[in-house]
């Protein structure tokens, strides 16, 4: 049974739970748009194109650093493709960008902890280079 | 930050400008998802239980229905994620176990309404296999973060750490 006194309880509760993070989520995207601009200026200052492996762990930490749409991903890394980067390093870093969130992590760390946070993306890191070595060998079998 | 931005201005003025642009597309994307998240959160405060129940089907002993809820919902979830966190705090606070937050977290990664521009860039067969690879990952990633979580911690340490995820 819905009541005016249950609802305004949970408007109050769901209006602080917002409000808490608030602060932190303006400071995230505020981080972001400084750095997002600047992610296609680092790959075309030739930061890449030194082997597969190699290539991945940048194109992964690149990634990692990025926060925005996974579609941004997909159309830079269609964009590096063209430019000759290879297959496993693109998809390393559509990895990272889709499952390693740095810049998010200070409010993922609000809500869920610091040590949760750190595993978690530490080992997405790390599962995003097995994850692009298995998606290449896979096309190419 | 503001003062990051003031300094970045300092050295590059269009820069900031488009750092500032950047920002407010993205709060302007951000908007109605937040939106949909606060009524969502409105919602499951008012209908009691709700919680519990979603609770009970990601907390211990949820097994693989759990498995199943937090990927299945993780792939279908959409908006950026700040939006989810408040919700994700609250479900873990009625006790969603942190494998499942850890991949459902994963699972977002497939973002069902942008595959088709992948396709595009990458081919179908491409897709595929990375977004199963994804789906397989994201158990991998739930069960080893919850492992890695919980070493040196006692049974009674992991039952007592509801409401975060660092007791």
């Amino acid at each position: 049974m819905i009541t005016a006194q249950n609802l305004q309880a949970s408007l109050r509760k769901s209006s602080l739970a917002i409000w808490r993070l608030l602060p932190v989520l303006l400071a995230v995207l505020l981080l972001s748009s400084l750095i997002v601009p600047s992610i296609p200026v680092l790959i075309h200052q030739g930061f890449l194109g030194k082997g597969d492996l190699l290539d991945s762990l940048i194109t992964a930490v690149i990634g990692s650093l990025a926060a925005g749409q996974p579609i941004i991903s997909y159309l830079l890394a269609g964009e590096l493709q063209r430019a000759g980067i290879g297959l496993m390093a693109v998809t390393a870093f559509v990895g990272a960008w889709v499952t390693v969130g740095i810049i998010p992590m200070p409010a993922e760390a609000m809500v869920l902890g610091w040590r949760f946070s750190l595993i978690r993306n530490a080992i997405s890191f790390v599962l995003c280079i097995a994850l692009a070595w298995l998606t290449v060998v896979t096309l190419h079998v | 930050m503001c003062v990051a931005y003031g300094l970045v201005a300092i050295v590059d003025i269009n820069y900031a400008q488009k750092g500032v642009s950047t920002f407010i597309g993205m709060v302007k994307t951000l908007l109605p998802a937040l939106l949909l998240v606060f009524l969502l959160l409105i919602l499951f405060n008012l209908i009691q239980n709700i919680q519990s129940r979603l609770a009970g089907v990601t907390g211990a002993g949820s097994g693989i229905k759990g498995w199943w809820v937090a990927i299945v919902g993780g792939v279908l979830s959409h908006g950026p994620i700040y939006a989810w966190y408040p919700l994700l705090g609250e479900l873990r606070s009625q006790g969603m176990r942190p494998a499942l937050l850890a991949a459902f977290l994963y699972a977002r990664s497939i973002k069902l309404p942008f595959l088709p521009v992948m396709v595009h860039y990458f081919g179908l067969a491409y897709t595929v296999v990375f977004s199963l690879y994804i789906v397989l990952f994201s158990l991998f990633n739930g069960w080893l973060t919850e492992r890695l979580l919980y070493i040196g911690k006692t049974d009674d340490a992991k039952n007592v750490s509801k409401g975060g995820l660092t007791p």
